[in-house]
């Protein structure tokens, strides 16, 4: 954990030199018209980082995980002479850095990697990006009202999933260097050592953003709750009453993971996309037969908060599958909040737990009947 | 007496009467400059009824076939009867809706909102970046606290850019109101009214086919617009049709402005400019500017104003020798 202090105006500098290794992604203002939206994307030469940003609409999870991304190209045989061809989408990447991304957004990219570097399956483009990729973080002091990242166990100074985390003041940006990795991208880009002034006031910094934000949703009866009991229909009917089953939610989330596998062909040439995918859409959960498990549309919103605050940590005994960004409820175009219906479902799981307490049952799991 | 007052009485009495078994309406959101819309189905519930600049999305999108079906099972009822709280604009959605045969005028009782605009999201954003923690209206202005402090601003600064052309802002229909009716704006016949699509149309194909397409590059295909609509209730919309697959599920231009062109063609002849998916985009897409075409050419080409009055047929489905259109000659 090395300080290190890096005036505004050497910043710009810094990142030029660090491009000479490294592709540099980070937050730069979307369109001049819209200086309130700032964008992660991969930047140009002569473009630096803008840690000035407040936030972004959308999660940097695209860097990792593209909206759409071909996984390989094919041909389709005409005439039945020629034997059909298949090319794999090569791989051509430089080791990219991250710089300027929330700590949270970082804790998101190591969730959406337990999805995507199973026991079973290990996805190589994903992979490939994950392992070559330096984070560097921007510790979040312009907060808003929705973000509830420390209550889901990271924050706005987290540094577990970082390289290097850095903190905004008056004219420099002062910071911490990790891992190894955070080491190389450091001494690549020049950045300057600090010295225990920096630690103190990065320190300081921390415990005052942390305690300038909003008490976060309870959830801590979610983990012994009955999975049926969550999930019975009656007050989920009620909760999606408003919800539009648009994707804002689903597409801004740090964590949200699913995609969709399309080909598409013109004339004999063929490509196989992996695009994202959106658990609030009828065709998402459509079978071939016809038949749909989630038709009605609570279904589909119920699902998307069961598998986040259920399914999900009874899974991977990893926590809940949210880093409290607040996108969701910033972006939803009805006012649902995410801490809202945490709340109404660890209220449900208590009053169970409470009811099943007294009236000394006890010991029955339909939760692990239901998932065997 | 303030307009919440009378609006949760009103709910209240038609509920406690029986006269409805639901009543559709806003609540306030957990966000300040939010609302969420909500079904009251007990006069207790109706006491969380409110309006206010903030009630941005149409509640017509709620007026669906589930909602029909679903009321109270002991009111013993075939087809439950349900209030909605409508603005200038709802209405005429409603009127349109009804045209188009989703419910009959007798399913629906419309508690009438006299409207002065919605306020745009990311205007009182703007105004107030610190955060808002409550807003209250009073004469024309909004008044943003956070933390006892204040920030007062001209409601006519934050509004909704459709709601400063809006031509109806109290309900064309309405069984009752709860308020009086707000002065119109005497928008219809305005010469400005249509000067954003005229600007576009002056533009040549190839900066036309730019200007859309730099207009939807951030759309992330999310749907919000699509669903935000009270028009858009097809069963399987276009893009989601799988078998056979008519566009392609990327971001990339082509089948970006294939969902917008084909959306807003859809739309032509049935859009009353609520402003509902614009207020629903993540990204603040402006894609009014698709819609706004397809109203000027339906009142230009057909005299025709979406929603006005429920014994017309919208232009797409009647054959009139005084269509003021000459390109049908």
């Amino acid at each position: 954990m090395k300080p290190i202090h890096i005036k505004k105006e050497a910043f710009g500098p810094a990142m030029a030199k660090a491009m000479e290794t490294y592709a540099v992604a980070g937050p730069v203002p979307d369109r001049e018209d819209a200086k309130r939206r700032h964008l992660f994307r991969c930047l140009e030469k002569g473009e630096t980082p803008d840690l000035e940003y407040t936030a972004t609409q959308l999660s940097p999870k695209a860097l990792l995980f593209p909206q759409a991304e071909t996984m390989f190209r094919f041909k389709v045989p005409s005439g039945g002479k020629k034997a059909p061809f298949l090319e794999a989408e090569s791989f051509k990447e430089r080791p990219l850095a991250v710089v300027g991304i929330r700590p949270y957004d970082a804790r998101a990219f190591d969730m959406l990697t337990l999805n995507f570097d199973s026991k079973d399956y290990k996805d190589p483009f994903f992979l490939k990006r994950c392992h070559q990729m330096v984070r560097v973080g921007l510790a979040d002091t312009t907060l808003k009202d929705t973000n509830f990242s420390t209550a889901c166990g990271t924050g706005p100074f987290d540094t577990t999933a970082l390289d290097i985390l850095l903190a905004k003041t008056e004219d420099a940006y002062i910071g911490t260097v990790i891992t190894a990795k955070g080491k190389s991208f450091a001494a690549a880009a020049g950045f300057e050592a600090g010295s225990a002034e920096d630690t103190k006031a990065l320190a300081r910094m921390k415990q005052e953003a942390e305690s300038r934000m909003r008490p976060g949703p309870d959830f801590s009866a979610l983990a012994d709750a009955d999975t049926l009991d969550l999930h019975g229909e009656d007050h989920w009917a009620r909760l999606a009453f408003s919800c539009i089953n648009c994707g804002s939610c689903t597409f801004s989330c740090p964590t949200c993971w699913c995609f969709d596998i399309q080909d598409e062909v013109t004339g004999n040439d063929g490509v196989r996309l992996r695009l994202w995918d959106t658990c609030m859409t009828d065709l998402y959960s459509a079978h071939a037969s016809g038949h749909n498990p989630r038709q009605e549309r609570f279904k589909r919103f119920r699902n998307r908060f069961m598998h986040k605050l259920k399914y999900f940590p009874d899974k991977y005994g990893q926590g809940i599958m949210c880093v409290g960004c607040g996108r969701c409820i910033d972006n939803c175009p009805v006012g649902i909040d995410i801490r809202t219906i945490i709340g109404e479902m660890n209220a449900k799981a208590a009053g169970a737990a409470k009811a099943a307490g007294t009236a000394k049952t006890g010991g029955t799991d339909k939760a692990t009947e239901a998932a065997s | 007496m303030e307009l919440n007052d009378t609006l949760r009485d009103i709910a209240k009495k038609l509920l406690e009467e029986g006269r409805v078994d639901a009543v559709l309406g806003f609540r306030q959101s957990s966000l300040a400059h939010m609302t969420e819309p909500f079904l009251a189905t007990t006069a207790e519930q109706a006491d969380q009824l409110v309006f206010n600049s903030c009630c941005r999305m149409n509640l017509a999108v709620y007026l669906t076939p589930d909602l029909f079906r679903s009321g109270r099972p002991e009111s013993g009822k075939k087809s439950p009867r349900v209030a909605v709280t409508a603005k200038g604009c709802d209405s005429r959605n409603i009127v349109t809706q009804i045209q188009e045969n989703r419910y009959k005028r007798d399913q629906v009782h419309i508690i009438g909102l006299p409207c002065t605009g919605m306020a745009d999201k990311a205007k009182l954003l703007a105004a107030a970046p610190e955060g808002i923690d409550t807003i209250t209206e009073k004469n024309g202005t909004l008044i943003l606290s956070r933390d006892g402090k204040e920030t007062v601003v001209s409601k006519t600064e934050v509004l909704q850019s459709n709601c400063l052309s809006c031509i109806i802002r109290n309900p064309v229909i309405r069984d009752e109101m709860a308020g009086d009716p707000v002065p119109e704006l005497d928008m219809d016949s305005h010469p400005d009214r249509f000067a954003d699509v005229a600007e576009i149309e002056a533009l040549s194909p190839a900066d036309k086919a730019g200007f859309f397409e730099t207009l939807v590059s951030d759309c992330t295909r999310c749907y919000a617009c699509r669903n935000a609509c009270p028009l858009c209730y097809c069963p399987v919309c276009f893009v989601d049709e799988s078998r056979p697959q008519w566009v392609g599920k990327t971001i990339a231009p082509t089948d970006v402005m294939a969902f917008h062109l084909l959306r807003a063609f859809h739309d032509a002849g049935r859009c009353t400019d609520c402003g509902a998916c614009e207020a629903a985009c993540p990204m603040d897409i402006p894609m009014r500017a698709f819609t706004r075409k397809t109203i000027k050419d339906a009142r230009e080409g057909f005299g025709w104003e979406t929603g006005m009055d429920l014994n017309l047929r919208p232009p797409l489905d009647r054959f009139d020798l005084k269509d003021p259109g000459d390109f049908i000659r």
